[in-house]
């Protein structure tokens, strides 16, 4: 294919304008950034913390009834569920009259997770969750990826967004499941929010809860 | 003169026509990162710290040394190791050389002796110049050839090629500036810079010579293997000719890449820009000895007296940033604001107690001529800066040429204005009746 290249002007073909020109626009932009470093697009990661858009999937977390239990009844449709194959679920009886199972082990493998969803939404108990607003997982080690029970029940950050512990109002019927997003949190121009750096918690790996 | 005290002379001139290159490598370094961010609206680096203070991100700069240091040094199994190890030392070796020539002050009459600030005191001195410079480029053919690898093959082709192209356009750029100032000793043609066109304008080599001072800056650049001649580096096509080279023998290339620049800005600042001139300021007039104004002390307390309003203009600003680290931050950087205080307030006491000492205590003919290469060597040393920021400048605006288009541009454009320049101006200092 041929592509006409565009016509220069005497001027431009000469280059010297041309470039003068150009070296002022990069100028007004060093100049800009230098003087209103407040308003560069930049977001200091650690400490300047992005606030999480409502629908991003974030890390797992397991809910809690009201008595303190797990809502998970161990039925085993997030396993099926998962293309990453990295849940990993071992039941055993529960002790109420109402419910058959409950996990005894319920692991997640987070480097294999491709935070895809899928097991929130094959969850029939509304048991598991991907709204922690956790982006950064960090770890020394790949076992320090495979978080346990006791981690997603009671980890660090599980309470639904930073500084409000109260669960988060149930969708009612009718409405989606999830809350719009607003739009300062799609285009991630939120309010800056100066958050101290977390330290790399050391997590947990597989844990038994005693039945 | 005794002999050891020339020879310490002869050693400390040599020392700063080294320390000058090799001290500006970090600081354009800084200004080629901090820039290309500010202009690509990046915060760029600001991350490596010591003690907490990041200084805007200049640390950096030490912390790639120590990258580089500890890097493992690889020579690939089926390199040519004496071209492959000579490639490095051979462009530094020239780089550094190429600057010795160039005059930081005019020369420094005391005690009835003359010391030539320059490394090399040379008749020839620009011949110099253009000889050794055009060496610089075998490094890069070295480099190309010694990897026996076809990357940075390529790379050291392209290199000779555009060194063959550009060498001519810049050597005939120079061509005019010789027939103006009618000598080739440098030092010498800065001095004639001093002089005044039309009893105003300073008789700098961009106001004679405007055309030159393009066509040179741009076959500085090439020869300084900048964007946008950049072709010998271009990381999009080729990587770059130091593509096989790692460790320590990368960072003397990319260190040379800086020397080069320091070179090419201060060949222009000393051919088209005055030098160490201090504009509407010659040596005599600044040290007193053609029985004009001894303005060396008055201009020093001028520059002093600025020093200090700018530290103090600077402090209001500090101030704002301090309060901004204290709501921000609860690492150490929250302190940084008040180093900065702490420097800005030692540079106005400082400047104000050097201005009243040399008030209370003028000095004699010999401190003049000490404080007149002072300042002369303060102004070389602001022009080469601003020059090596501008060559960055170009670097972050311009997309690279494509290989035929330079090749046109330095055969069909370049030379054919070169020669023009040398007729033209042939024409008119015959007209002139010079
Ligand atoms: S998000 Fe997707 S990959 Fe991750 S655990 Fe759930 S189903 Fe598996
Ligand atoms: S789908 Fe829900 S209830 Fe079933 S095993 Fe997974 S988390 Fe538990």
């Amino acid at each position: 294919m041929k592509v006409p290249s565009p016509k220069l002007t005497f001027w431009e073909r000469i280059y010297v304008v041309e470039i003068i020109r150009g070296l002022g626009v990069t100028m007004g932009h060093l100049l800009k950034n230098l003087f209103r470093q407040s308003e560069m697009p930049t977001v200091q990661f650690p400490e300047e913390i992005k606030p999480v858009a409502t629908r991003h999937r974030s890390r797992h977390r397991l809910t809690v009834r009201e008595d303190g239990t797990p809502k998970c009844v161990a039925c085993m449709c997030c396993p099926t569920a998962c293309p990453a194959s990295c849940i990993h679920i071992i039941a055993q009886e529960a002790d109420a009259p109402w419910k058959e199972k409950k996990p005894r082990v319920f692991e997640i493998d987070l480097l294999r997770c491709v935070f895809c969803g899928f097991c929130v939404e094959a969850c029939p108990e509304d048991a598991i969750r991907m709204d922690t607003g956790e982006v950064t997982i960090v770890g020394t080690r790949r076992e320090d990826f495979i978080v346990g029970l006791d981690f997603l029940l009671h980890g660090e950050g599980n309470a639904w967004r930073e500084g409000r512990p109260e669960e988060k109002p149930q969708p009612g019927p009718g409405e989606p499941l999830l809350p719009p997003s607003t739009p300062e949190e799609e285009s991630g121009r939120g309010p800056r929010q100066v958050l101290r750096p977390k330290l790399p918690s050391a997590w947990e790996t597989v844990r038994e809860v005693k039945p | 003169m005794e002999p050891w005290v020339e020879w310490t002379i002869m050693g400390g001139r040599a020392a700063v026509a080294w320390v000058i290159p090799l001290m500006l490598i970090p600081l354009l370094v800084w200004m080629e990162r901090k820039a290309s961010a500010y202009i690509q609206d990046r915060t760029g680096p600001n991350r490596a710290a010591i003690l907490g203070l990041r200084f805007g991100g200049i640390i950096h700069a030490l912390a790639d040394v120590v990258k580089l240091i500890f890097k493992e040094d690889i020579t690939p199994a089926r390199a040519r190791p004496f071209w492959y190890n000579l490639a490095p030392i051979v462009a530094m070796t020239f780089a550094l050389l190429t600057f010795a020539a160039l005059p930081f002050a005019d020369v420094l009459r005391v005690g009835g002796h003359e010391i030539p600030l320059q490394a090399l005191r040379l008749n020839p001195g620009l011949l110099w110049m253009l000889a050794i410079g055009s060496f610089g480029v075998f490094g890069i053919v070295f480099a190309g050839w010694g990897s026996n690898s076809s990357y940075p093959l390529l790379g050291g082709i392209r290199g000779s090629a555009q060194m063959i192209s550009y060498e001519l356009s810049l050597g005939l750029s120079v061509v005019g500036i010789l027939m103006i100032f009618s000598t080739i000793d440098l030092n010498e043609i800065v001095r004639a810079q001093g002089k005044l066109l039309f009893g105003f304008l300073p008789m700098w080599g961009v106001v004679v010579q405007p055309v030159a001072a393009v066509i040179f800056m741009a076959a500085a650049l090439a020869e300084a293997n900048r964007n946008p001649f950049d072709l010998m580096e271009a990381d999009s096509e080729i990587v770059a000719f130091h593509l096989e080279y790692s460790s320590l023998r990368f960072a003397l290339f990319m260190m040379t890449e800086y020397v080069h620049i320091t070179v090419a800005s201060g060949l222009t600042v000393t051919l088209f820009f005055g030098g160490w001139q201090i504009p509407w300021l010659t040596t005599e007039r600044l040290t007193g000895s053609a029985g004009d104004l001894a303005l060396a002390v008055p201009a020093l307390l001028v520059v002093l007296g600025l020093l200090v309003l700018l530290s103090l203009v600077l402090l209001a600003p500090t101030r704002r940033w301090h309060r901004t680290l204290q709501r921000l931050y609860v690492d150490a950087r929250r302190h940084e604001a008040k180093f900065w205080t702490v420097v800005l307030l030692l540079q106005a006491i400082g400047a104000l107690a050097l201005g009243a000492y040399l008030f209370l205590n003028p000095p004699g003919a010999d401190g003049l001529a000490a404080i007149t290469a002072a300042l002369q060597f303060v102004s070389f040393m602001v022009k080469v800066t601003f020059f090596g920021f501008a060559f960055i400048w170009v670097r972050w605006t311009l997309p690279r040429f494509r290989y035929d288009q330079l090749m046109a541009l330095g055969w069909k454009g370049m030379l054919p204005l070169a020669l023009a320049n040398v007729v033209v101006t042939g024409f008119v200092l015959l007209l002139v009746g010079k």
